[in-house]
């Protein structure tokens, strides 16, 4: 048989019986049309958290005091109090070739007041090369000055929301403000930003890292941010990094090096994991569509006995016939499937207008993956009643009207 | 030229044994006209679907134009039907969903014939069977004696060289009936092999040979002019 022929005979035989087309049609849309709008969810979702990531830096290491990772052996039986990170062991990392920007921190809460209004405020005492790793951008004035990051100056950065808070429509430069004890004076506004997973840039005044050491009275980081030349550094700065920390400490690993790619990288998979759950569930769908059509199928069969039995005595060999059922339980499928990417689609594009600020979108695969399930689906699902039009006795399928 | 030898096909109802056929001898030469009569349960049908390879006897040797079939895969059975069998029934066995044209058609593409030479095939049938105003009719418009000649058409096109027909006119009044079995007869003039069931006496002995089968058996096999019927022997 000519294919042309296979695929108009499937085709009229479905025209033929439109309210069992119809069913499985239906069945297979939902099927597939599920799987579009799942996987567009939690692609999107993936997306969304990997760029809101994205935007705290790029090729950033973070350098944490303490080990939180086992390496193996016992521990020591003497406790070992962790070193503190300190602001030369910051100076320190800086000499590395694999390193472009290191940025100290120091982090505490202080009271922060101008005039009479007075506030209790997030501290980042950091240097100047957080705006670069940060990725910063200024709203007014500048940012804190290069210089010995070991010597603190009175000066000091606010966040979009903090200026409005103490200072309202008034320009804040060079106005001085208390924090604490101390008296600092403003020399520049971050811009306003969306929202970063971590911290709140908006709600934090920015002093230098020593000024903020002493007034928490301390000689300890919070932590040391640290950007890596590029992406292909990024592994070797993380070993430069743990040698001279352990140089430094007397041999011991006690700090933690995280980088944003494993990071990233975590989030990525949980999100990848989620969104291939949701898609698993849709394609259960399109499985129970799938037994749908064979139970219609098998329906078909035994409705078409004389047709089949017809077909065996004008010389349909059982190949023949296998293949024409078959190929009509594929068509409904595809077409099933066509409709449900339509469907699919349409579902995609109403939660895009609920949700205008949730970008969504239909990742490519998950249009091929339906495709492909329903196709397959079909075929397996159509093999048993097609082998059952097959086998039929064409004589005892013929005695019957 | 068909030749059963000791031919047996037996069903199995319950506990019980029946035989549709019961080592029957037969040979059938090319172009005969021949007619099977008897009772209903007789084996009639039986032996029509055997000839036909619809059918699997039990035991015995069955050889269509000198070629053993017995054994055969299905896919060379087909083949033969499509190719040396026409079939036709006393319910027609049209598909519905189809034009009286596509009808005729079928045989033409399973074989895989070529869309050209098929139109060409058809056209000619459906003026050959007179049914020139009716080919995009479906079944359910047209009447018995029609949806017969669509059928004898359908039978016909791939050209066999045997025309098995099952109480062809069980289904009709008396005139389409007869309008049917000269279509059939017109045919078996042009040296096609033509087996006919029928009930009707008066049919049966149109033809030049008469088989009459009791209980799976043939009982008597008589010839009216001997001289055509063993021309081809
Ligand atoms: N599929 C079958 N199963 C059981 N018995 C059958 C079957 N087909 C035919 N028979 C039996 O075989 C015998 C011959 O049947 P058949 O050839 O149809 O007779 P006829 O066509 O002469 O009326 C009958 O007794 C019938 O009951
Ligand atoms: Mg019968």
């Amino acid at each position: 048989m000519r294919l042309a022929d296979i695929i108009r005979f499937g085709f009229r035989a479905s025209t033929g019986y439109t309210a069992r087309t119809f069913l499985m049609l239906l069945a297979m849309a939902i099927g597939v049309g599920s799987v579009v709008v799942l996987s567009s969810l939690g692609e999107s979702a993936r997306e969304y958290v990997v760029n809101q990531f994205s935007s705290l830096g790029t090729n950033l290491l973070i350098v944490l005091p303490g080990r939180s990772e086992t390496v193996g052996g016992p521990p020591p039986l003497l406790g070992v109090t962790p070193r503190d990170l300190t602001l030369t062991d910051a100076e320190a990392l800086q000499r590395s070739a694999n390193i472009r920007y290191v940025a100290p921190i120091s982090l505490g809460a202080a009271p922060v007041s101008y005039g009479a209004r007075e506030r209790e405020v997030t501290i980042l005492g950091s240097t100047a090369q957080l705006f670069f790793v940060r990725q910063l951008t200024m709203g007014q004035g500048r940012f804190l000055p290069e210089g010995d990051i070991t010597k603190g100056s009175p000066v000091c950065v606010l966040g979009y929301n903090m200026q409005k808070e103490l200072f309202g429509t008034v320009s804040p430069l060079g106005e001085t403000l208390r924090i604490g004890d101390y008296r600092f004076r403003v020399i520049g506004v971050l811009a306003k930003k969306g929202e970063s997973v971590g911290l709140d840039m908006g709600d934090v005044v920015i002093i230098p890292v020593a000024s903020a050491q002493a007034l928490f009275n301390t000689s300890t980081l919070f932590r040391i941010m640290v950007e890596a030349v590029d992406r292909d550094a990024i592994f070797r700065a993380k070993k430069t990094i743990l040698s001279i920390i352990r140089d430094r400490h007397d041999g011991e690993d006690d700090v933690t090096v995280i980088t944003q790619d494993a990071v990233l990288a975590t989030f990525d998979k949980i999100f990848t994991a989620m969104t291939l759950t949701v898609t698993g569930i849709g394609a259960i769908s399109i499985s129970v569509a799938g037994i749908l059509i064979m139970n219609v199928m098998l329906i078909a069969v035994s409705q078409r006995r004389s047709e089949v039995g017809l077909l065996k005595a004008i010389g349909a060999p059982e190949g023949n016939i296998i293949t024409l059922f078959l190929v009509e339980a594929v068509l409904l499928s595809l077409v099933g499937a066509v409709l449900g990417l339509l469907v699919g689609t349409c579902g995609v594009w109403v939660i895009g207008l609920i949700f205008p600020n949730f970008p969504i979108t239909m990742p490519l695969w998950s249009l091929l993956a339906a495709v492909a399930v329903a196709l397959v689906t079909g075929l397996v699902f159509g093999v048993l009643p097609a082998m059952r039009a097959a086998r039929l006795d064409p004589v005892i399928s013929l005695s019957r009207r | 030229m068909i030749d059963l030898q000791n031919i047996t096909r037996m069903f199995t109802v319950g506990d019980e044994r029946v035989y549709g056929l019961k080592e029957v001898d037969l040979t059938i030469g090319n172009g005969e006209y021949i007619a099977v009569m008897g009772p209903s349960g007789s084996g009639k049908s039986t032996l029509l679907n055997i000839i036909g390879l619809l059918d699997k006897p039990d035991s015995g040797i069955y050889q269509l134009e000198g070629e053993v079939t017995t054994g055969l895969a299905d896919s060379k059975q087909a083949e033969l039907r499509c190719h040396k069998i026409g079939f036709i029934f006393q319910f027609f066995h049209l598909v519905p969903r189809m034009t009286a044209m596509e009808n005729i058609e079928l045989p033409l593409m399973l074989a895989g014939v070529e869309p050209k030479v098929r139109k060409q095939k058809v056209q000619k049938a459906i003026e050959t069977f007179g049914l020139a105003g009716r080919a995009r009719h479906r079944p359910d418009q047209l009447s018995g004696g029609q949806r017969q000649r669509v059928a004898i058409a359908r039978a016909t096109i791939m050209e066999p060289h045997i025309l098995l027909a099952d109480e062809p006119t069980g289904n009709l009044d008396r005139a389409s009936g007869n309008e049917v079995i000269e279509i059939l007869e017109e045919l078996n003039s042009r040296n096609i092999t033509l087996i006919m069931v029928t009930h009707d006496p008066e049919l049966g002995n149109r033809a030049k040979r008469q088989i009459h089968m009791i209980d799976g058996i043939i009982g008597s096999d008589h010839t009216s002019s001997p001289a055509t019927a063993y021309a081809a022997r």
